[in-house]
């Protein structure tokens, strides 16, 4: 009893407050009242599509631009019209921005000799930090004699070196091919976890997000859709939009007859959900994995198979049912233009309210 | 490359030889000998009388690049961080006057600074002057930085654009404030573009003779007038005029090695 409560005091801790952002260009509202409590410690990745206001977000963080409307606090004080140069907040660009007529070393040591430490401080801190992300005896490179993976970890070198209490990260690792991009992923999630800091990550691949993170905020069009744990988000996310965006899903229109009865493609299937409306229209999710495939004839919907992928651990097929094309994933693998049935579980049911 | 497409440079290699190369000769042949066509050092002896020539043009030449620098820089930066639009419709602007003939531009600059000139006329709507704006060094100085800014404009510009945003963000990022991301990270990356923007400026100015001709009176005699003189004035000499011209290209050399010196970072960038 006493422990959970001293958890949850401790997650409370609120290192990062963001209070009605709003932002707009051109008369596009690209930031449409973002309000988010970031606590410290954590691991949190914001996540949407592109050009939903990510990096939008984290420069209204880093203090590179002021919002329209709206405030930021950092430690309970308002820091909104602080400069980014005050701020003991730190960032890795999106293109990682390294100085180009400076070194490796003297880029990383670049905000230790601003905030004036010794010589042999500021050696010994670049050393353990060249060490830490794997570029020892690259300290006197020049920065385009990296190739783009170095120069990446360069700047989290330069970043982090400095012992932000939050650390800023745009799509650092965007420009890796994949064996590197886990690599780094993994890389990154033990520096935060041993140095402590808090990390804003911005992502638009929902896998990163959801292997990485303590808390995932998915975005779509400049305004939060849900905040939650990756497992919150992966197993009951709050409208389609989410639910297709983590992780392709099967979304069809449907009603809701009464509680624990939902009518689709002319059937009507029991589920697990309660509390709409008699005949509200909803959303229905479904995710290819949780479909299975059975015989036809003992099958409520049937379908004509169109294609099949495979994708390694499973096949991709698509499946034509009255003119829905379903997707499917399942161990086995149909033949195009066969007729197979389809059964879905009434947990693996998902119904949502329709949004907007 | 294959050696078989060397022949592509022969052209310029003619080019240089009867162009470049052949007149210089000619002028260390003049420059070194008399009118018997004898070797004697006679006239770089000679240039030593001058010395005092030699020195304004350099000293107006380089207050005149210096004031052209200073101007330029901050425009050039601000410049940079426009809109690429914005950017090339101002940049059209400053280039504009190059357009125009360099004997009517500095001509339109004696209508202007004249006794009885527009500056003067509207001074003395209000009462002041005549002022002496002609006819001295100032105007000289006036007509090399109003001829030469957009050749210190143009590199500084050029090298400018390259300085990204996120760059100057970044500084920030860690704590720069306005100073030190200009002496730490504008300054060390625009050195290549203010080197190329002093010589564009000092080598035609320390060797000009037309402005100083129109603007500066007979006072303000420069090292270009006496070469121009000795060529096409009635005490033709053209082996006084090479000595002359002699020197002055070794003083040019050894301000730009002298230059050199800080751009030998920029230089290995240009390499890799
Ligand atoms: N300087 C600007 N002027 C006008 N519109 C802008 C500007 N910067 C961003 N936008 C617009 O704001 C919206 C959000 O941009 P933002 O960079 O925050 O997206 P993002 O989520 O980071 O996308 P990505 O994943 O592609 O990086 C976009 O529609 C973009 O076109
Ligand atoms: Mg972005």
């Amino acid at each position: 009893m006493f422990l959970e409560r001293e958890i949850t005091a401790l997650n409370k801790n609120i290192i990062v407050k963001l209070k009605d952002l709003f932002v707009v260009y051109n008369e596009d509202i690209i930031l449409d009242n973002i309000s988010l409590d970031i606590n410290d410690k954590n691991f949190v990745t914001l996540l949407g599509p592109s050009g939903c206001g990510k990096t939008t977000t984290l420069r209204i963080i880093g203090g590179f631009m002021t919002p329209n409307r709206g405030q930021v606090f950092f430690d309970n004080k308002d820091i909104t019209n602080v400069p980014a140069y005050k701020r003991h907040i730190n960032t890795v660009f999106q293109r990682y921005a390294l100085f180009p007529n400076l070194n490796v070393f003297e880029n990383i040591a670049f905000g230790l000799k601003i905030k004036k430490l010794s010589n042999k401080e500021i050696n010994n801190r670049v050393f353990s930090m060249l060490e830490m992300v794997n570029l020892k005896g690259f300290a006197n490179r020049d920065i385009n004699q990296l190739s783009g993976g170095q120069q990446q970890r360069v700047a989290i070198a330069r970043a982090l070196v400095n012992h932000p209490k939050v650390l800023l990260l745009d799509e650092p690792l965007g420009a890796l091919d994949l064996k590197l991009r886990k690599e780094m992923q993994i890389e990154l999630k033990k520096i935060q976890q041993s140095l402590e800091i808090t990390f804003v990550y911005v992502t638009h691949d929902q896998e990163e997000a959801l292997t990485m993170s303590d808390c995932v905020i998915v975005m779509k069009d400049g305004s939060i859709q849900q905040i939650g744990s990756p497992t919150d988000i992966y197993n009951e996310p709050k409208n389609a939009f989410v639910a297709d965006f983590i992780g392709e899903s099967n979304i069809l229109d449907g009603v809701m007859y009464e509680d624990f009865l939902v009518e689709f493609l002319g059937n009507e299937f029991e589920c697990v959900d309660k509390g709409f409306d008699h005949n509200e229209q909803v959303d229905v999710v479904i995710r290819p994995e949780d479909i299975k495939i059975i015989d036809s004839e003992k099958a409520k919907i049937s379908g004509i198979v169109e294609s099949v992928v495979f994708k390694g651990v499973h096949y991709e097929m698509i499946i034509d049912s009255c003119g829905y094309k379903w997707m499917v994933h399942s161990t086995l693998c149909e033949e195009p233009g066969t007729l197979v049935g389809m059964d879905i579980k009434p947990i693996d049911i998902h119904i949502m309210k329709k949004s907007g | 490359m294959k050696t078989r497409y060397k022949f592509l440079a022969w052209p310029y290699i003619i080019w240089l030889l009867i162009f470049i190369i052949g007149p210089l000769c000619l002028i260390v042949y003049f420059g070194l000998t008399n009118e018997e066509k004898k070797f004697t050092i006679e006239n770089l002896s000679i240039v030593g009388q001058y010395t005092s020539v030699l020195w304004r043009s350099i000293w107006i030449a380089m207050i005149s690049t210096i004031i052209t620098l200073i101007i330029s820089y901050p425009l050039a930066f601000i410049l940079s961080r426009k809109k690429a639009k914005i950017q090339s419709f101002l940049m059209m602007l400053f280039i504009l006057p190059m357009w125009i003939n360099f004997l009517l531009r500095t001509y339109g600059w004696m209508t202007l600074l004249e006794n009885n000139g527009i500056i003067n006329k509207i001074f003395g709507l209000f009462g002041f002057g005549p002022f002496q704006l002609i006819n001295n060094k100032f105007a000289v100085i006036i007509g090399m930085i109003y001829n030469y800014l957009p050749f210190m404009i143009l590199p500084l510009h050029s090298t400018m654009i390259k300085i990204d945003q996120t760059i100057i963000e970044a500084a920030q990022d860690l704590g720069a404030g306005t100073w030190r991301i200009f002496t730490k990270i504008v300054l060390p990356i625009s050195i290549p573009g203010i080197n190329t923007g002093i010589t564009m400026v000092f080598v035609p100015a320390v060797s000009t003779f037309i402005i100083s001709k129109m603007l500066g009176g007979g006072s303000n005699f420069l090292i270009g007038d006496l070469i121009e003189l000795q060529f096409l004035g009635n005490t033709y000499n053209p082996h006084l005029g090479s000595a002359i011209a002699l020197v002055l290209m070794t003083i040019i050399l050894m301000c730009m090695s002298l230059l050199n010196q800080f751009d030998t970072e920029g230089k290995e960038d240009m390499l890799l």
